[in-house]
């Protein structure tokens, strides 16, 4: 069959629906299949690229599966220790108020070792942007519980379900930042169907324009999947996040800008 | 705004310095005895007139890590602290120093261990010197003796930290952060407009991305980037020793001091000579690199050497390698907040070790 038609007749212009963001790089993406870490990288790349902010970014990238986040981004990075993101995000923006800045932070650096981190930093209104990846699991370390795991959920140091009367309750920062004075934009999005791509991508790009405006800082949630972790192929891990993550952590902005300034259009030309 | 003599706390005189130096950056949080140089710096609001960041934190390891976040864009940047503080600074001093980054990092050291107390220490020298956080690195550690110190060691750990890609700590304590002098603060320095070429400021097309981090799992990299911060050690320690004689000349009996001790030292060396007793002072200016040449030469003159410290014995370790064997090397300390007296001192060196 492909050898009848041949690659060759399918590399057209026209049927290029899908191309290239300069702003990834050559190197093979280490994540484990159907992770979507990957999607949300290709999501910010895309951003960067067509919001032209590659000479004004700056990423800090976290402990956990995404550490290696600078190796596939063509952007400046800074390589976090375990949660500090958000301290280290906080002193780039002071010193350099002009640039954007961006955290890309997973559930254990987020809302474990870096509760206090986060927390400030949203309160203080700092004028960065957090990406929150939240997979209810500590993934890099081989699948034990995070302070996001579901009750009932199974990790490897939760090996019966979460018992919350044993283990705690799971936090639910995008809730608790959402309620500061410091934060101006606040969303829960997931990147598990092409739908909620499009729709990331849509709340992704407001949230950088929401930053350039330098009124508060802006948290985006991607509720995400780990089929290793959970052990799960993708499809199901997709469905089960559907069907048991979602239910607890609703997709959804949690706060919008009232003020003016947002109400212009953000790129009303982009077609996400 | 020339050359100006003020009289100053050594805490002030490290905050008014870092404007004067044309700091970019202070990340702070209050701890007892510095918390002076955070308030000093919000009162002068430098923000206004250099265009300095201050920012008081919310945890020591929040301002550590903004510095970090600072030093990678290649500004110059500090946080200062005390004892407890500092402890919990040290994972962020490991990864400064394992991605290379320069800042000043200023401890006004308070006995331990725990809370301890928060009188004057010289108890973290060992954190200091030999390390405090994870891995194989070092800092560049100065010991400031007087407030004018204090103020000039600003200057002179930012141009080290600059020179060699590597934290920087001027290690204090509570008497010379408290104590009142007269200082000469110098002129007022323009912040640095240059940005080094590995600073993250954003990618422009002309150059790679820049990537601060001190990760390579690689072991066989890992190995190599350790030689190379090897090698730089080595190169500070060839290049960077200062010290500080008195009265070694024709000294039977050599004392080393530094900081507060070696002010104490200075009056017990004084009265030792007035009652006839050949007594000498060497004091370390950097405590790493140490001076273990200059002490090793002294101790082919003298008869012993006595490390005098407001600890329970740390620098000893060093000045026994320094003297390799060649003399006897005694320790005389206080701790847990007690400063000596040069008296006592004196008396130690004559009772206990000369005739003892």
């Amino acid at each position: 069959m492909a050898e009848a038609t041949g690659i060759k007749d399918i590399i057209k212009p026209e049927n290029l629906a899908y191309k290239r963001t300069k702003i990834m790089t050559d190197n093979i993406l280490h994540y484990c299949p159907g992770c979507g870490h990957g999607t949300v990288h290709r999501i910010l790349a895309e951003i960067i690229e067509e919001e032209g902010l590659q000479s004004e970014t700056i990423a800090v990238c976290p402990v956990g599966c995404s550490v290696f986040f600078y190796h596939y981004l063509d952007i400046d990075c800074q390589e976090a220790a375990h949660g500090r993101a958000p301290a280290l995000a906080t002193a780039i923006k002071r010193l350099l108020p002009e640039k954007f800045v961006f955290t890309y932070q997973g559930d254990g650096d987020l809302a474990a070792i870096g509760t206090s981190e986060t927390i400030h930093a949203c309160n203080r209104g700092e004028n960065f942007l957090i990406i929150f990846i939240n997979n209810g699991i500590y993934g890099m370390t081989g699948g034990q519980m995070a302070p996001t795991t579901i009750p009932g959920m199974r990790s490897s140091t939760s090996p019966y379900g979460r018992d919350v009367k044993l283990m705690g309750n799971p936090l639910k920062m995008t809730d608790i930042v959402a309620t500061l004075p410091g934060t101006y934009y606040v969303t829960r999005q997931s990147v598990h169907t092409p739908a909620n791509v499009r729709r990331t991508k849509k709340a992704m790009r407001k949230a950088v324009h929401y930053q350039k405006l330098n009124k508060g800082t802006c948290f985006v949630e991607i509720v995400s999947n780990c089929p290793s972790g959970w052990k799960m192929t993708p499809v199901q891990a997709n469905k089960w996040l559907e069907e048991n993550m979602l239910p607890f952590y609703p997709l959804g902005d949690l706060k919008v800008p009232e003020d003016e300034a947002a109400q212009k259009p953000v790129n009303p030309e982009k077609n996400d | 705004m020339e050359k100006e003599l003020r009289l100053m706390k050594g805490n002030e005189a490290v905050a008014e310095a870092a404007i004067r130096a044309g700091a970019d950056g202070y990340f702070g949080y209050p701890i007892t005895p510095q918390s002076e140089i955070l308030e000093y710096l919000m009162e002068a609001s430098p923000w206004k007139t250099t265009g300095m960041v201050v920012l008081q934190a919310e945890s020591e390891v929040a301002a550590i890590n903004m510095v970090y976040g600072g030093a990678a864009c290649g500004k110059k940047v500090m946080t200062t602290s005390s004892s407890p503080g500092i402890s919990l600074k040290q994972e962020g001093i490991s990864y400064i120093a394992g991605s290379e980054l320069p800042c000043l990092i200023v401890n006004v050291v308070r006995g331990g261990p725990g809370l301890g107390t928060i009188q004057p220490s010289q108890s973290d020298y060992f954190q200091a010197v030999k390390g405090g956080g994870h891995g194989d690195y070092h800092l560049i550690v100065l010991a400031p003796a007087s407030v004018q110190e204090m103020a000039d060691f600003v200057g002179l750990g930012f141009d080290l930290a600059f020179k060699y890609r590597n934290p920087v700590m001027i290690l204090s304590d509570g008497a010379i952060g408290q104590m009142m002098e007269k200082v000469w603060l110098g002129p007022q320095k323009e912040r640095s407009k240059t940005v080094p070429e590995w600073a993250t400021t954003g990618k422009p097309p002309t150059r790679e991305r820049n990537i601060i981090t001190s990760l390579d799992l690689d072991p066989a990299r890992q190995e190599v980037f350790v030689r190379k911060l090897v090698a730089k050690y080595d190169e500070i320690r060839e290049k960077e020793v200062r010290c500080e004689e008195f009265q070694c000349d024709d000294a039977e009996y050599l004392l080393v001091a530094y900081g507060t001790s070696a002010r104490v030292c200075q009056k017990s060396v004084q009265l030792g000579r007035a009652g006839g007793l050949k007594v000498g002072l060497l004091r370390p200016i950097t405590l790493f690199p140490f001076p273990l040449k200059q002490i090793n030469k002294l101790a082919d003159r003298v008869k012993i050497i006595l490390s005098v410290e407001m600890s329970a014995g740390q620098m000893i370790e060093d000045v026994q390698l320094a003297v390799n064997g060649k003399v006897p090397v005694y320790h005389f300390g206080r701790m847990g907040g007690m400063i000596p007296s040069p008296d006592e001192v004196l008396e130690h060196l004559k009772s206990k070790i000369i005739g003892g």
